[in-house]
């Protein structure tokens, strides 16, 4: 590693950030369209669904965070694939920077920018009535489990980014992650789910995930919630650096 | 001090399907324009890919500038450039913006300087602050350069910069590349236009079916093939009719 990495990392963050203020596309998805789900549960299906709290965007929060990051994860594919696609990938390559560079400037991109569509859901969750008992430690661990969550999908998205043969194969992989908090206890608990539905719901990682962040949050006691999150967290970005990291050196 | 920018010894490369460098030689003195001639598909990009370090080869070795690209790919990457064949810009960003991030990532001081001098030079200034997406091919193109030229390198490599530009933009390209060697940069060119190589380079080298059939100055291929022609008047052979009289015989030999 030479004594520019990290001054290489954050010319290539500069760049990032840049082409996502300039995409009006990317902000309506990763802000924009999470906060819509917000306001249509709560406004909408809220009154139906029963969750045994008295404030539903309490409840609800979590999923609606893990929802925009995995939108955001999307572009984080898509913008690796337009690199990789570009001559500017070769122009980095043949130029004294590390090699790992460009990679390195996504990921960072992916969790500051995804950081980014977090506090602000969160600021507008606090105009519709979200309110939080969490102490300081409590909100530094949910940031914790939020920036490894943003991690480990963003190492599956550059898998998806480095090897997808089109633009559409490069987003596409999202959709069924994007999908997972719904199959969750995100928004209904899951003992109001058909048997089979209900086991998968409680063993996949959005469920626990959910369940210590929303512990953390209302200062509930977090149990092993936080260990199986944990686990999941750092158990999916360590198989999917690896395996990204296996597809960047094929393609460089 | 070694006169050779570059140095190719028995250079090969196969993709999946097809052997495209057969054992390819040849040597760039410093401060001159080379072209690399070759049609479509001959190889000219594997070249440039292996030369600056995107690509390794099967066998052979090259440097450049005495650095073996192979097992000192960094002190290759220190003194080299590349345009690529395809537009090296982000399209998102403004011309300025482009220039400032490759000469912070050169780390060099006064990036904003260094931008507006390139600039300025490139004929780029009012254009500066519109996001590069809204430029024409001849700009893209002018800014591609001027991005490699980010830095002062010794070395430049230039793949096919002028296909697909207008004939003004191709001209102007023309000029640019004169100006480059006129300052003591050695350029490599690739090239699919006999024409652009008789303008424009030093050194002219034939790539035909994986070799370097002919490589000389264009005084000395010409003197090659075919003797001039005695007619009424007195006509010089063109490049392109070389280019055809080495191919036909090739041909014919392997037939
Ligand atoms: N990555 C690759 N995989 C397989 N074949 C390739 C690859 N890159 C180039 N080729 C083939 O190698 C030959 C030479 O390509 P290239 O060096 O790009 O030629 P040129 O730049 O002279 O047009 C072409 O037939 C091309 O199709
Ligand atoms: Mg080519």
């Amino acid at each position: 590693m030479n004594k520019h990495f990290f001054s290489d990392m954050g010319v290539m963050l500069g760049r990032s950030m840049r082409h996502i203020f300039r995409s009006l596309d990317t902000i309506i998805t990763v802000t924009i369209m999470p906060i819509a789900f917000m306001l249509l549960f709560v406004y909408v299906f809220g009154g139906a669904i029963q969750t045994g709290t008295d404030n539903y965007v309490n409840y609800l929060l979590p999923g609606i965070l893990l929802i925009a990051i995995a939108s955001g994860i999307a572009y984080t594919a898509y913008r690796l694939f337009m690199d990789m696609q570009r001559g500017i990938f070769e122009r980095f390559h043949s130029m004294p920077i590390a090699r790992s560079i460009v990679l390195w400037g996504h990921v960072l991109t992916s969790l500051v920018s995804n950081a980014i569509s977090v506090v602000v859901i969160i600021l507008v969750a606090l105009i519709m009535g979200f309110r939080s008992p969490a102490g300081v430690l409590s909100w530094l661990a949910v940031a914790g489990i939020l920036a490894l969550f943003t991690l480990a999908l963003t190492w599956i998205a550059a898998i998806a980014g480095l090897s997808a043969t089109s633009v559409d194969g490069a987003g596409a992989f999202s959709y069924p992650i994007i999908f997972l908090p719904f199959i969750s206890s995100a928004f209904v608990p899951t003992r109001s789910m058909p048997p089979v539905v209900r086991a998968f719901a409680e063993n996949q990682p959005v469920t626990s995930i959910v369940e210590a962040i929303r512990a953390l949050l209302s200062n509930q006691p977090v149990g092993n919630e936080l260990w199986v999150a944990l686990a999941w967290c750092v158990g999916i970005t360590l198989v999917a650096y690896l395996f990204a990291m296996k597809v960047y050196k094929k393609r460089v | 001090m070694q006169n050779q920018a570059i140095q190719v010894k028995g250079l090969q490369k196969s993709y999946t399907k097809i052997h495209v460098l057969k054992g390819v030689d040849f040597e760039v003195e410093k401060g001159c324009i080379f072209a690399l001639l070759g049609s479509n598909g001959a190889g000219k990009t594997t070249i440039i890919k292996i030369l600056t370090t995107l690509l390794k080869q099967d066998s052979g070795t090259a440097t450049i500038n005495g650095f073996d690209v192979a097992t000192k790919p960094d002190d290759v990457r220190q003194s080299i450039s590349l345009t690529g064949q395809f537009a090296a810009v982000d399209e998102i960003l403004t011309g300025r913006e482009n220039l400032v991030m490759i000469a912070r990532l050169r780390h060099l001081k006064n990036t904003r300087q260094v931008a507006d001098n390139l600039l300025d030079r490139f004929g780029l200034t009012e254009a500066a602050d519109r996001r590069v997406s809204t430029y024409s091919g001849g700009m893209r193109r002018r800014l591609d350069i001027a991005m490699s030229l980010v830095g002062k390198p010794q070395l430049i490599f230039l793949d096919e910069p002028t296909t697909g530009l207008d004939p003004e933009g191709r001209i102007e390209v023309w000029k640019t590349v004169k100006e480059l060697a006129n300052g003591g940069t050695t350029v490599f060119l690739t090239t699919q236009y006999l024409e652009e190589a008789e303008q424009l380079a030093d050194q002219i080298a034939i790539l035909h079916e994986g070799k370097i059939i002919a490589n000389g100055t264009l005084a000395e291929l010409k003197k090659l093939f075919p003797p001039a022609k005695v007619e009424y008047v007195e006509k010089q052979p063109t490049l392109e009719e070389i280019f055809l009289a080495i191919i036909g015989k090739k041909a014919e030999k392997a037939q």
